[in-house]
Protein backbone atom coordinates (compact mmCIF):
# COMPACT_ATOMS: atom_id res chain seq x y z
CA UNK A 1 0.00 0.00 0.00
CA UNK A 2 2.72 2.59 1.22
CA UNK A 3 4.70 1.24 -2.59
CA UNK A 4 1.56 2.15 -4.30
CA UNK A 5 1.45 5.60 -2.39
CA UNK A 6 4.92 6.05 -3.74
CA UNK A 7 3.54 5.30 -7.38
CA UNK A 8 0.91 7.88 -7.26
CA UNK A 9 3.14 10.50 -6.06
CA UNK A 10 5.33 9.79 -8.58
CA UNK A 11 2.87 11.25 -11.35
CA UNK A 12 2.31 14.38 -9.17
CA UNK A 13 2.40 16.60 -12.29
CA UNK A 14 -0.79 14.82 -13.55
CA UNK A 15 -2.51 15.32 -10.29
CA UNK A 16 -1.30 18.70 -10.37
CA UNK A 17 -2.23 19.79 -13.78
CA UNK A 18 -5.85 18.52 -12.48
CA UNK A 19 -5.57 19.96 -9.22
CA UNK A 20 -5.01 23.47 -10.48
CA UNK A 21 -7.83 23.27 -13.39
CA UNK A 22 -10.12 22.32 -10.85
CA UNK A 23 -9.25 25.26 -9.16
CA UNK A 24 -9.00 27.78 -11.87
CA UNK A 25 -12.28 26.14 -13.30
CA UNK A 26 -14.18 26.69 -9.87
CA UNK A 27 -12.83 30.52 -9.20
CA UNK A 28 -13.40 32.06 -12.37
CA UNK A 29 -17.21 29.77 -13.01
CA UNK A 30 -17.71 31.30 -9.13
CA UNK A 31 -16.71 34.97 -9.69
CA UNK A 32 -18.96 34.92 -13.27
CA UNK A 33 -21.60 34.07 -11.42
CA UNK A 34 -21.83 36.00 -8.47
CA UNK A 35 -21.77 38.85 -11.04
CA UNK A 36 -24.35 37.21 -13.41
CA UNK A 37 -26.72 36.44 -9.78
CA UNK A 38 -26.57 40.18 -8.60
CA UNK A 39 -28.34 40.78 -12.11
CA UNK A 40 -30.50 37.95 -11.83
CA UNK A 41 -31.54 38.69 -8.19
CA UNK A 42 -32.68 42.26 -9.46
CA UNK A 43 -35.22 40.23 -11.82
CA UNK A 44 -36.46 38.08 -9.23
CA UNK A 45 -37.39 40.72 -6.77
CA UNK A 46 -38.87 42.86 -9.25
CA UNK A 47 -41.95 44.93 -9.05
CA UNK A 48 -42.82 43.80 -12.99
CA UNK A 49 -44.78 40.58 -12.00
CA UNK A 50 -43.77 38.67 -15.54
CA UNK A 51 -40.01 39.64 -15.54
CA UNK A 52 -40.61 37.96 -11.94
CA UNK A 53 -42.47 34.73 -12.42
CA UNK A 54 -40.29 34.07 -15.27
CA UNK A 55 -36.65 34.84 -13.67
CA UNK A 56 -38.21 32.83 -10.38
CA UNK A 57 -39.39 29.66 -12.61
CA UNK A 58 -36.00 29.24 -14.39
CA UNK A 59 -34.15 29.57 -11.38
CA UNK A 60 -36.36 27.31 -9.50
CA UNK A 61 -36.29 24.63 -12.37
CA UNK A 62 -32.32 24.86 -12.61
CA UNK A 63 -32.24 24.71 -8.83
CA UNK A 64 -34.11 21.61 -9.17
CA UNK A 65 -32.20 19.31 -11.07
CA UNK A 66 -28.97 17.61 -11.33
CA UNK A 67 -25.90 19.55 -12.23
CA UNK A 68 -25.24 16.84 -14.59
CA UNK A 69 -28.73 16.68 -16.46
CA UNK A 70 -27.41 20.17 -17.32
CA UNK A 71 -24.05 19.51 -18.22
CA UNK A 72 -25.46 16.93 -20.47
CA UNK A 73 -27.98 19.51 -21.37
CA UNK A 74 -25.48 21.98 -22.86
CA UNK A 75 -23.11 19.11 -24.13
CA UNK A 76 -25.72 16.98 -26.15
CA UNK A 77 -28.26 19.68 -26.83
CA UNK A 78 -26.32 22.96 -27.82
CA UNK A 79 -25.12 21.00 -30.90
CA UNK A 80 -28.96 19.82 -32.15
CA UNK A 81 -29.93 23.73 -32.89
CA UNK A 82 -26.24 24.66 -34.33
CA UNK A 83 -24.25 25.86 -31.36
CA UNK A 84 -20.81 24.18 -31.46
CA UNK A 85 -18.79 24.40 -28.38
CA UNK A 86 -15.34 22.94 -26.91
CA UNK A 87 -15.94 20.80 -24.14
CA UNK A 88 -14.09 23.49 -21.76
CA UNK A 89 -16.83 26.04 -23.09
CA UNK A 90 -19.37 24.10 -22.18
CA UNK A 91 -18.15 23.16 -19.15
CA UNK A 92 -17.90 26.52 -18.00
CA UNK A 93 -20.85 27.26 -19.31
CA UNK A 94 -22.73 25.13 -17.64
CA UNK A 95 -20.90 25.52 -13.85
CA UNK A 96 -21.39 29.46 -14.52
CA UNK A 97 -25.37 28.78 -15.46
CA UNK A 98 -26.21 26.38 -12.44
CA UNK A 99 -24.32 28.36 -10.09
CA UNK A 100 -26.15 31.95 -10.87
CA UNK A 101 -29.19 29.94 -10.23
CA UNK A 102 -28.67 29.26 -6.75
CA UNK A 103 -26.28 32.45 -5.88
CA UNK A 104 -29.22 34.55 -6.87
CA UNK A 105 -31.61 32.65 -4.70
CA UNK A 106 -29.63 33.26 -2.22
CA UNK A 107 -29.29 36.65 -2.75
CA UNK A 108 -32.91 36.98 -3.21
CA UNK A 109 -33.39 35.30 0.15
CA UNK A 110 -31.04 37.91 1.69
CA UNK A 111 -32.56 40.94 0.20
CA UNK A 112 -36.05 39.42 1.76
CA UNK A 113 -34.60 39.91 5.30
CA UNK A 114 -32.96 43.42 4.92
CA UNK A 115 -35.45 45.92 6.33
CA UNK A 116 -37.04 48.16 4.29
CA UNK A 117 -36.08 51.32 6.43
CA UNK A 118 -32.55 51.01 4.38
CA UNK A 119 -34.01 51.34 0.96
CA UNK A 120 -36.25 54.33 2.12
CA UNK A 121 -33.37 55.76 3.75
CA UNK A 122 -31.15 55.20 0.72
CA UNK A 123 -34.12 57.47 -1.60
CA UNK A 124 -34.50 59.99 1.05
CA UNK A 125 -30.47 60.69 0.42
CA UNK A 126 -32.03 60.67 -3.55
CA UNK A 127 -29.90 56.64 -4.33
CA UNK A 128 -31.88 55.57 -7.01
CA UNK A 129 -32.17 52.49 -9.22
CA UNK A 130 -29.04 51.00 -9.90
CA UNK A 131 -27.10 53.83 -7.80
CA UNK A 132 -29.25 52.48 -4.61
CA UNK A 133 -28.66 49.23 -5.38
CA UNK A 134 -25.07 49.32 -5.63
CA UNK A 135 -23.87 51.30 -3.04
CA UNK A 136 -26.94 50.67 -0.34
CA UNK A 137 -28.60 47.15 -0.85
CA UNK A 138 -25.76 45.24 -2.26
CA UNK A 139 -23.27 45.37 -0.11
CA UNK A 140 -25.41 44.51 2.68
CA UNK A 141 -26.90 41.62 1.26
CA UNK A 142 -23.64 40.31 0.33
CA UNK A 143 -21.59 40.48 3.52
CA UNK A 144 -25.81 39.17 5.15
CA UNK A 145 -25.40 36.45 2.77
CA UNK A 146 -21.21 35.75 2.72
CA UNK A 147 -21.73 32.43 5.10
CA UNK A 148 -24.16 30.89 2.65
CA UNK A 149 -22.67 31.75 -0.89
CA UNK A 150 -19.02 29.73 0.88
CA UNK A 151 -21.23 26.84 1.22
CA UNK A 152 -22.68 27.27 -2.12
CA UNK A 153 -19.08 27.43 -3.44
CA UNK A 154 -17.99 24.29 -1.75
CA UNK A 155 -21.40 22.38 -3.79
CA UNK A 156 -19.77 24.38 -6.86
CA UNK A 157 -16.24 22.81 -6.11
CA UNK A 158 -18.00 19.64 -5.59
CA UNK A 159 -20.01 19.61 -8.82
CA UNK A 160 -17.15 20.36 -10.96
CA UNK A 161 -15.77 16.93 -10.80
CA UNK A 162 -18.91 15.88 -13.19
CA UNK A 163 -16.62 18.16 -15.92
CA UNK A 164 -14.35 14.01 -16.02
CA UNK A 165 -17.61 12.73 -17.62
CA UNK A 166 -17.16 15.48 -20.59
CA UNK A 167 -13.51 14.97 -20.76
CA UNK A 168 -12.14 17.83 -19.00
CA UNK A 169 -8.93 17.25 -17.50
CA UNK A 170 -10.27 18.27 -13.82
CA UNK A 171 -8.61 16.39 -10.82
CA UNK A 172 -10.72 13.52 -10.95
CA UNK A 173 -10.37 12.91 -14.37
CA UNK A 174 -6.31 13.38 -13.77
CA UNK A 175 -6.87 10.62 -11.05
CA UNK A 176 -9.03 8.26 -12.72
CA UNK A 177 -5.91 8.55 -15.53
CA UNK A 178 -3.27 7.85 -13.41
CA UNK A 179 -5.46 4.68 -11.64
CA UNK A 180 -5.92 3.35 -14.81
CA UNK A 181 -2.53 3.19 -15.85
CA UNK A 182 -1.07 1.86 -12.83
CA UNK A 183 -3.99 0.18 -11.64
CA UNK A 184 -3.38 1.78 -8.10
CA UNK A 185 -7.50 2.27 -7.83
CA UNK A 186 -7.63 2.90 -3.97
CA UNK A 187 -4.54 5.09 -3.26
CA UNK A 188 -5.24 7.71 -6.29
CA UNK A 189 -8.53 8.57 -5.02
CA UNK A 190 -7.61 8.88 -1.68
CA UNK A 191 -5.01 11.35 -2.77
CA UNK A 192 -7.87 13.29 -4.68
CA UNK A 193 -10.18 13.28 -1.80
CA UNK A 194 -7.28 14.72 0.37
CA UNK A 195 -6.98 17.43 -2.28
CA UNK A 196 -10.46 18.25 -2.45
CA UNK A 197 -11.03 18.50 1.21
CA UNK A 198 -7.93 20.97 1.15
CA UNK A 199 -9.89 23.06 -1.30
CA UNK A 200 -13.26 22.61 0.64
CA UNK A 201 -11.65 23.61 3.61
CA UNK A 202 -9.63 26.77 3.03
CA UNK A 203 -13.23 27.68 1.40
CA UNK A 204 -14.81 26.73 4.65
CA UNK A 205 -11.81 28.50 6.70
CA UNK A 206 -12.73 32.13 4.62
CA UNK A 207 -16.10 31.45 5.28
CA UNK A 208 -15.78 31.41 8.87
CA UNK A 209 -13.45 34.79 8.58
CA UNK A 210 -16.40 36.42 6.47
CA UNK A 211 -18.74 34.99 9.03
CA UNK A 212 -16.88 37.15 11.74
CA UNK A 213 -17.24 40.41 9.53
CA UNK A 214 -21.16 39.46 8.99
CA UNK A 215 -21.55 39.12 12.79
CA UNK A 216 -19.63 42.54 13.53
CA UNK A 217 -21.71 44.36 11.21
CA UNK A 218 -24.61 43.27 12.84
CA UNK A 219 -25.63 40.42 10.65
CA UNK A 220 -26.74 37.47 12.32
CA UNK B 1 -44.22 4.70 -30.90
CA UNK B 2 -40.52 5.89 -30.67
CA UNK B 3 -42.38 8.14 -27.39
CA UNK B 4 -43.89 5.29 -25.75
CA UNK B 5 -40.68 3.14 -25.82
CA UNK B 6 -38.98 6.61 -25.01
CA UNK B 7 -40.98 6.89 -22.06
CA UNK B 8 -41.07 3.55 -20.84
CA UNK B 9 -36.90 3.74 -20.86
CA UNK B 10 -36.89 6.60 -18.90
CA UNK B 11 -39.67 5.65 -16.63
CA UNK B 12 -37.31 2.65 -16.01
CA UNK B 13 -34.26 5.24 -15.38
CA UNK B 14 -36.77 6.74 -12.81
CA UNK B 15 -37.27 3.55 -10.87
CA UNK B 16 -33.62 3.26 -10.21
CA UNK B 17 -33.15 6.58 -9.23
CA UNK B 18 -35.42 6.78 -7.24
CA UNK B 19 -34.91 2.81 -5.36
CA UNK B 20 -30.95 3.60 -5.41
CA UNK B 21 -31.72 7.17 -3.66
CA UNK B 22 -33.97 5.54 -1.11
CA UNK B 23 -32.01 2.43 -0.39
CA UNK B 24 -29.17 5.47 -0.09
CA UNK B 25 -31.05 7.15 2.39
CA UNK B 26 -32.82 4.36 4.70
CA UNK B 27 -28.67 2.97 5.26
CA UNK B 28 -27.22 6.86 5.15
CA UNK B 29 -29.68 7.79 8.02
CA UNK B 30 -29.08 4.95 10.47
CA UNK B 31 -25.31 5.45 9.71
CA UNK B 32 -25.73 9.07 10.10
CA UNK B 33 -27.43 8.42 13.68
CA UNK B 34 -25.19 5.95 14.88
CA UNK B 35 -22.00 8.55 13.95
CA UNK B 36 -23.99 11.49 15.74
CA UNK B 37 -24.38 9.45 18.80
CA UNK B 38 -20.73 8.15 18.81
CA UNK B 39 -20.04 11.63 18.41
CA UNK B 40 -21.93 13.23 21.23
CA UNK B 41 -21.02 10.96 23.75
CA UNK B 42 -17.35 11.93 23.42
CA UNK B 43 -16.05 8.74 23.56
CA UNK B 44 -12.31 9.65 23.13
CA UNK B 45 -10.30 9.11 19.88
CA UNK B 46 -13.69 7.55 18.34
CA UNK B 47 -15.31 11.07 18.50
CA UNK B 48 -12.55 12.45 17.05
CA UNK B 49 -11.84 10.22 13.80
CA UNK B 50 -15.31 10.70 13.37
CA UNK B 51 -15.29 14.65 13.39
CA UNK B 52 -12.15 13.91 10.35
CA UNK B 53 -14.54 11.43 8.77
CA UNK B 54 -17.48 13.65 8.16
CA UNK B 55 -14.87 16.70 7.22
CA UNK B 56 -13.41 14.73 4.58
CA UNK B 57 -16.10 12.72 3.47
CA UNK B 58 -18.43 16.25 2.93
CA UNK B 59 -15.68 17.76 1.27
CA UNK B 60 -15.49 14.98 -1.54
CA UNK B 61 -17.70 15.13 -4.35
CA UNK B 62 -20.23 12.35 -5.12
CA UNK B 63 -17.79 11.37 -8.39
CA UNK B 64 -14.65 10.76 -6.76
CA UNK B 65 -16.46 8.85 -3.97
CA UNK B 66 -17.94 6.62 -6.80
CA UNK B 67 -14.71 6.10 -8.82
CA UNK B 68 -13.48 5.28 -5.25
CA UNK B 69 -15.56 2.61 -4.23
CA UNK B 70 -16.35 1.28 -7.51
CA UNK B 71 -12.45 1.16 -8.46
CA UNK B 72 -10.68 0.95 -5.36
CA UNK B 73 -12.49 -1.35 -3.21
CA UNK B 74 -12.09 -4.13 -5.51
CA UNK B 75 -8.58 -3.65 -5.25
CA UNK B 76 -8.56 -4.71 -2.03
CA UNK B 77 -10.70 -7.94 -2.50
CA UNK B 78 -13.93 -5.66 -2.10
CA UNK B 79 -15.55 -6.28 -5.45
CA UNK B 80 -19.59 -5.43 -5.84
CA UNK B 81 -22.01 -5.39 -8.72
CA UNK B 82 -22.47 -1.74 -9.94
CA UNK B 83 -26.07 -1.77 -8.28
CA UNK B 84 -24.57 -1.96 -4.36
CA UNK B 85 -21.78 -0.14 -5.35
CA UNK B 86 -24.33 2.85 -6.22
CA UNK B 87 -26.46 2.30 -2.92
CA UNK B 88 -22.93 2.47 -0.45
CA UNK B 89 -21.97 5.53 -2.33
CA UNK B 90 -25.29 6.84 -2.03
CA UNK B 91 -25.47 6.08 1.54
CA UNK B 92 -21.61 7.06 2.63
CA UNK B 93 -22.11 10.60 1.08
CA UNK B 94 -25.69 11.01 3.01
CA UNK B 95 -24.54 9.48 6.10
CA UNK B 96 -21.89 12.40 6.64
CA UNK B 97 -24.62 15.02 6.06
CA UNK B 98 -27.41 13.24 8.02
CA UNK B 99 -24.96 13.03 11.20
CA UNK B 100 -24.66 16.58 11.22
CA UNK B 101 -28.27 16.92 11.39
CA UNK B 102 -28.58 14.55 13.77
CA UNK B 103 -25.57 16.56 15.58
CA UNK B 104 -27.36 19.61 15.69
CA UNK B 105 -31.23 18.22 16.63
CA UNK B 106 -28.91 15.92 19.96
CA UNK B 107 -27.03 19.87 20.78
CA UNK B 108 -30.19 21.32 20.88
CA UNK B 109 -31.51 18.92 23.36
CA UNK B 110 -32.38 20.04 27.02
CA UNK B 111 -30.08 18.98 29.28
CA UNK B 112 -32.21 19.13 31.98
CA UNK B 113 -34.67 16.28 30.56
CA UNK B 114 -31.37 14.13 30.93
CA UNK B 115 -30.63 14.91 34.34
CA UNK B 116 -34.28 14.19 35.28
CA UNK B 117 -33.97 10.95 33.52
CA UNK B 118 -30.87 10.19 35.40
CA UNK B 119 -32.43 10.74 38.77
CA UNK B 120 -35.16 8.44 37.55
CA UNK B 121 -32.69 5.69 37.21
CA UNK B 122 -32.55 5.45 33.71
CA UNK B 123 -29.90 3.96 31.72
CA UNK B 124 -28.18 5.91 29.17
CA UNK B 125 -29.45 3.01 26.37
CA UNK B 126 -33.10 3.69 27.78
CA UNK B 127 -32.76 7.26 28.39
CA UNK B 128 -32.28 7.66 24.26
CA UNK B 129 -35.00 5.17 23.36
CA UNK B 130 -37.73 6.62 25.68
CA UNK B 131 -36.98 10.59 26.07
CA UNK B 132 -34.41 11.63 23.59
CA UNK B 133 -34.87 9.83 20.16
CA UNK B 134 -39.16 10.48 20.09
CA UNK B 135 -38.64 14.01 20.47
CA UNK B 136 -34.92 14.50 17.97
CA UNK B 137 -36.68 12.62 14.96
CA UNK B 138 -39.13 14.99 14.74
CA UNK B 139 -36.60 18.42 15.29
CA UNK B 140 -34.77 16.14 12.46
CA UNK B 141 -37.34 15.35 9.80
CA UNK B 142 -37.77 18.22 8.28
CA UNK B 143 -33.68 18.34 7.39
CA UNK B 144 -33.54 14.59 6.44
CA UNK B 145 -36.66 15.42 3.76
CA UNK B 146 -34.64 18.10 2.43
CA UNK B 147 -31.46 15.68 2.92
CA UNK B 148 -33.58 14.15 0.18
CA UNK B 149 -33.79 16.23 -2.59
CA UNK B 150 -29.92 16.71 -2.42
CA UNK B 151 -29.61 12.86 -2.52
CA UNK B 152 -31.57 12.93 -5.94
CA UNK B 153 -29.54 15.72 -7.42
CA UNK B 154 -26.37 13.87 -6.27
CA UNK B 155 -27.68 10.34 -7.70
CA UNK B 156 -26.14 11.08 -11.06
CA UNK B 157 -22.84 10.22 -10.17
CA UNK B 158 -23.84 6.81 -10.33
CA UNK B 159 -24.23 6.70 -13.92
CA UNK B 160 -19.80 7.11 -14.39
CA UNK B 161 -19.72 3.60 -12.67
CA UNK B 162 -22.36 2.14 -15.19
CA UNK B 163 -25.71 2.16 -13.38
CA UNK B 164 -28.72 3.15 -15.98
CA UNK B 165 -29.98 5.75 -13.61
CA UNK B 166 -32.89 8.55 -14.87
CA UNK B 167 -29.77 10.65 -16.79
CA UNK B 168 -27.69 7.45 -18.22
CA UNK B 169 -30.95 6.77 -19.94
CA UNK B 170 -31.32 10.11 -21.80
CA UNK B 171 -27.58 9.83 -23.30
CA UNK B 172 -28.31 6.58 -24.02
CA UNK B 173 -30.96 7.27 -25.92
CA UNK B 174 -29.26 10.53 -27.21
CA UNK B 175 -26.04 8.26 -28.52
CA UNK B 176 -28.53 5.43 -30.53
CA UNK B 177 -31.05 8.02 -31.90
CA UNK B 178 -28.78 11.53 -32.41
CA UNK B 179 -31.85 13.06 -31.38
CA UNK B 180 -31.17 14.82 -27.63
CA UNK B 181 -33.81 17.13 -26.92
CA UNK B 182 -36.50 14.98 -26.69
CA UNK B 183 -34.92 12.69 -23.82
CA UNK B 184 -33.47 15.33 -21.96
CA UNK B 185 -36.24 17.54 -22.00
CA UNK B 186 -38.40 14.63 -20.48
CA UNK B 187 -35.84 13.93 -18.38
CA UNK B 188 -35.47 17.45 -16.51
CA UNK B 189 -39.34 17.70 -16.52
CA UNK B 190 -38.96 14.04 -14.68
CA UNK B 191 -36.09 15.25 -12.16
CA UNK B 192 -38.24 18.84 -11.48
CA UNK B 193 -41.76 16.94 -10.85
CA UNK B 194 -39.69 14.23 -8.24
CA UNK B 195 -37.84 17.36 -6.47
CA UNK B 196 -40.60 19.95 -6.41
CA UNK B 197 -42.86 16.94 -4.92
CA UNK B 198 -39.83 16.10 -2.29
CA UNK B 199 -40.62 19.95 -1.22
CA UNK B 200 -44.06 19.90 -0.80
CA UNK B 201 -43.89 17.16 1.05
CA UNK B 202 -41.44 18.76 3.32
CA UNK B 203 -43.39 21.56 4.04
CA UNK B 204 -46.21 19.37 4.73
CA UNK B 205 -44.27 17.81 7.36
CA UNK B 206 -42.81 20.76 8.74
CA UNK B 207 -46.82 22.13 8.85
CA UNK B 208 -47.54 19.39 10.40
CA UNK B 209 -45.25 18.78 13.32
CA UNK B 210 -45.76 22.34 14.21
CA UNK B 211 -50.01 21.66 14.64
CA UNK B 212 -49.18 18.70 16.56
CA UNK B 213 -46.54 19.40 18.74
CA UNK B 214 -46.82 23.23 18.81
CA UNK B 215 -42.89 23.66 17.64
CA UNK B 216 -40.33 21.97 15.57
Amino acid sequence: MIANFGIVLGEWRELATGFLNTIWLCALSGVLSLVLAVFVSMLLVSRRREARRMAQGVVDVLRAIPFLMLLFIVYYCLPAVNVRLSSWTCGLFALVVYNTAYFAEILRGAWTHLPPEQEEAGRAYGYVGLGLYRRIILPQIVIAASPVLGNQMITLVKNSAFLMVITIPDLTFMANQVQAIYFVPLETMLVAVALYWMICSTIEWTVRRMDRVALVRGHE
Amino acid sequence: MVWNSLLSELAKGTLTTITVSLAGLAVGMLSGLALALVRAGAVPVASQAIAVYVSVVRATPMVTLALLIFFGLPAIGLGMSPLTAAILIISINTSVFQAEIWRASLQDFPQGQLYAAHAAGMSRALTFRRIVFPQVWRASLPALVNEMTLVIKGSPAVAVIGVVDLTRVAVRWTTQTYAPIPPFLTATAIYVVVVMCLIRVQRYTERRIVEKYGTL
